[in-house]
């Protein structure tokens, strides 16, 4: 009576933790806490990928979010001097009329959702077939596609990577005036002459040094 | 009951309308309000290759792959603009943004 496949069993697992943490992420007091909760969930919507059989986009998501953008967000969480405690002033101020269109929407997602049905031809209509898993892997059949039929997309995704790390460079970049830098070139084109001078002391007299007065 | 396309679908639904709410409850926190979009993304992204598995069209997941590009460079540059915003204010408080005007 009780019996579930283990799939499915693992499916609510990780459903429900998914969920359970993208509420954290949204109500936990510390920020800190937030982006772990934020990797929590995109580390058991891996796993939901991996139970839908797209294994490259699962590993895709543990390496860039996980690995790149929570520790990203970490950092800057990190970084910034903020008083949090300030900035969660009046948060129930908006309790209502967002859980109120929070609520509609989601009725309205779920009803879209249970009343989905896929029309008799559309195996028939697909753009890029599935290949049989026996034929090529997940990998395999979206590098597949990705190098065919996506290329010119392919190329435009690491060309908005490109600007979009030049972008954040030049927005964080500063040029701090008063910073002592090494200047390399200006240590390599030093000549003897212009380094030190040669002074005869005369006994019970001392120098004057060049640069300094006195 | 065996899990389909509408548990993923549903499960997708609730984690969008946690994003949603996040934005409303969270209106002066710039960096949870980023945290809750990326929740949004992830979503959509369940979305297309719970679409993509259950119709057996790879190309949902090649939308999901470009999805998740944009994402991690909206990421990038929003954390920057952030940044510089606090560096030049000191706050982060969303209220006090509109004062650049002008």
């Amino acid at each position: 009576m009780f019996e579930i496949a283990l799939t499915d069993m693992v499916f609510y697992l990780f459903a429900a933790v998914t969920v359970a943490s993208g509420v954290l992420v949204i109500s936990a007091r510390n920020p800190v806490h937030s982006v772990l909760w934020l990797i929590l969930a995109f580390f058991s919507a891996a796993g939901l990928f991996v139970l839908m059989g797209a294994e490259f986009l699962a590993m895709l998501l543990v390496v860039v979010y996980v690995g790149a953008v929570a520790v990203l967000f970490l950092f800057v969480v990190m970084m910034l001097d903020i008083n949090f405690t300030e900035l969660r002033q009046g948060m129930l101020q908006h309790l209502p009329l967002g859980g109120l269109i929070g609520l509609v929407l989601l009725g309205e997602l779920v009803a879209l959702s249970s009343a989905w049905y896929f029309g008799e031809d559309v195996a028939k209509n697909a753009a890029s077939p599935t290949p049989a898993a026996e034929a090529a892997s997940n990998t395999e059949a979206l590098g597949q596609l990705l190098y065919t039929d996506y290329i010119f997309i392919f190329q435009t995704a690491g060309l908005i990577l490109l600007v979009a790390m030049i972008g954040a460079i030049v927005l964080t970049l500063r040029d701090r005036p008063g910073v002592r830098r090494q200047n390399i070139s200006a240590q390599v084109n030093r000549r003897p002459e212009e380094a030190f001078e040669l002074v005869d002391v005369e006994t019970g007299k001392g120098v004057s040094l060049p640069g300094k007065k006195g | 009951m065996t899990v389909g396309l509408g548990h993923y679908l549903t499960v997708a639904a609730i984690l969008f309308v946690f994003g949603v709410f996040g934005i409303f409850l969270n209106r002066k926190n710039v960096i949870i309000i980023l945290m809750s979009i990326e929740l949004m993304l992830l979503a959509v992204n369940i979305n297309l290759v719970a679409f993509s598995t259950f119709q057996g069209d790879m190309a949902g997941q090649v939308l999901a792959m470009f999805v998740l590009t944009v994402a991690a460079a909206e990421a990038a540059i929003g954390l920057a603009i952030l940044v510089v915003y606090f560096r030049s204010r000191g706050s982060i408080a969303v209220e006090d943004i509109n004062q650049m005007k002008g």
